[in-house]
């Protein structure tokens, strides 16, 4: 999709009315449209081709690309980073910030940068502890938890302060996001949980991977009886999965992700796992398009990410509609200058 | 005791219900509590408070007790010190990612408020960020400097 106030794709976009950030995600979510966004594995090297090689595999498919924040408590090339990295060629990073790592003096001037670079959409996690990465005997710092990082950033794009009350001359103008597990424990208060989100200021929501659609059925349900649609935007987490084994591992071992029995059947039964995990994807995205509130999906395809661009083609959530990438238009001029 | 904090959630109604008579008596005080001096009586206040709380609810003295809002679940006992609800990561039974022999105590507050009245209600609140200035420091003259209106 191409908006005609657009000249030049990949530059902040004139802010609507009704709008927070200049970006083109936001863009698409407010027109309506099935939106799909995916997470980058940022690489362990500090070599800036090793991300744009990983941002390419989705050139086409999604309209905006998160860079994690040391996922799983594992050290990788940063968030921050990658966004620059990602902002300088006009693709549309989510930022993510996870409270695991930094306290309220660096994470406000990570929003500051964020934005300065291009940044228009930032995603509020507490993170995972330090436990399951591969630095467990590191400080966990959490001196904020996701919502109160979520009001901080609010903050400082509405009220144009920091947390000290300092003022600050040019506000960061970013849509801000957080995540949400409709299957984890206590089930009963994941939408009020999330009501609490959208109080301090999730304007889009990712969830945790959904492989129980009657579950997040009943979450939805959940979300609309205390009047949420039309406040947030949901975006439900999907996953290709690579066998049965596998499956069982992740339930297992990643805290927060439920695999109800009869998808591991499913898996356990098919001739070709692999490509029965991408066809159990594109299922469930199917299902899940259709139910009333969510507003797009999140493709989690961890070390499976070039099976994206197929999952989302076959799926045929986007209509037809190809999402902006560098070079998508070759006679504009997309070369990023100092102005 | 993680046995005694068990006990604590359970009982989350007497205790709140206690607590609130309590913190009448100690705004009741506060003339007097004035005329010692409240940075005199912070170090004993404090030495008392976390020998009861820390009994009662493994207390970590963060300074800004919110036990009430919480169903007399401390959030503090989180590994990631969550003061607005449970991460993503709570196992199918019930129990902490991190600490997995250990309820989390976001379904213990759960529980815990369901037990008090409105309790469900003030878990809607959304906390502010911890002032980590006042780790060690008395939640109770805190709240009745609060109460009576004179600057914390």
């Amino acid at each position: 999709m191409k908006f005609e106030d657009e000249p030049v794709p990949g530059y902040p976009l004139p802010i609507l009315p009704g709008h927070t950030s200049p970006g083109r995600f936001e863009r698409v979510l407010r027109a309506g449209q099935f939106a799909v966004t995916t997470e980058l594995d940022p690489p362990d090297s500090a070599d800036p081709e090793d991300v744009y090689r990983r941002a390419r595999v989705f050139d086409g498919c999604v309209d905006a690309i998160n860079a994690t924040d040391g996922s799983g408590a594992n050290c990788h090339m940063s968030s921050m980073a990658v966004c620059a990295l990602l902002t300088r060629v006009g693709y549309a990073p989510v930022m993510q910030i996870s409270c695991r790592d930094k306290n309220r003096i660096a994470i406000q001037g990570d929003i500051l940068g964020g934005a300065a670079m291009g940044v228009c959409n930032v995603l509020c996690l507490t993170g995972d502890g330090v436990q399951a990465g591969d630095h467990p005997q590191a400080l966990p710092v959490f001196d904020l938890d996701c919502m109160t990082l979520l009001e901080t950033a609010r903050t400082l794009r509405d009220e144009h302060r920091f947390l000290s009350g300092r003022k600050i001359t040019c506000a960061p103008r970013v849509l801000l996001g957080a995540a949400e597990n409709p299957f984890a424990q206590p089930l009963e208060w994941r939408a009020q949980r999330l009501a609490k989100k959208v109080a301090a200021g999730a304007q889009f929501i990712q969830t945790q991977w959904c492989y129980d659609v009657p579950l997040l059925r009943t979450f939805m349900r959940h979300v609309e009886e205390l009047g949420l649609d039309g406040k947030v935007f949901i975006l439900v987490g999907v996953g290709p999965l690579r066998s049965a084994k596998s499956a069982e591992w992740i339930r297992a071992h990643v805290p927060g992700v439920h695999i109800p029995d009869e998808v591991i059947r499913r898996m356990a039964g098919a001739a070709d796992p692999a490509a029965e995990g991408r066809r159990l994807c594109i299922d469930l995205i199917q299902e899940i398009r259709t139910i009333k509130g969510v507003h797009g999906v999140h493709v989690m395809a961890f070390r499976q990410e070039h099976t994206v661009a197929e999952i989302i083609e076959r799926s045929g959530v986007l209509n037809g509609r190809v999402p902006w990438y560098p070079g998508r238009d070759p006679q504009t001029n997309t070369s990023r200058m100092a102005s | 005791m993680y046995a005694v904090r068990q006990w604590s959630v359970r009982h989350a109604r007497g205790l709140n219900s206690f607590y609130r008579g309590f913190e009448s008596v100690l705004v009741a005080l506060d003339p007097l509590f004035r005329r010692l001096g409240y940075e005199r009586l912070e170090r004993p206040v404090a030495r008392v408070e976390k020998l009861v709380k820390g009994l009662l609810f493994d207390c970590r003295m963060c300074g800004q007790c919110i036990l009430s809002s919480t169903g007399m679940s401390c959030p503090m006992n989180c590994p990631k010190n969550l003061r607005n609800g449970p991460c993503g990561g709570v196992r199918a039974n019930g129990h902490c990612e991190v600490r997995p022999e250990m309820k989390c105590v976001w379904v213990e507050a759960f529980a815990g408020s369901a037990r008090i009245p409105a309790g469900l209600e003030a878990l809607r609140t959304v906390q502010v960020a911890v002032d980590r200035r006042l780790q060690g420091r008395s939640a109770w003259l805190r709240a009745v400097r609060e109460r009576v209106g004179a600057a914390p």
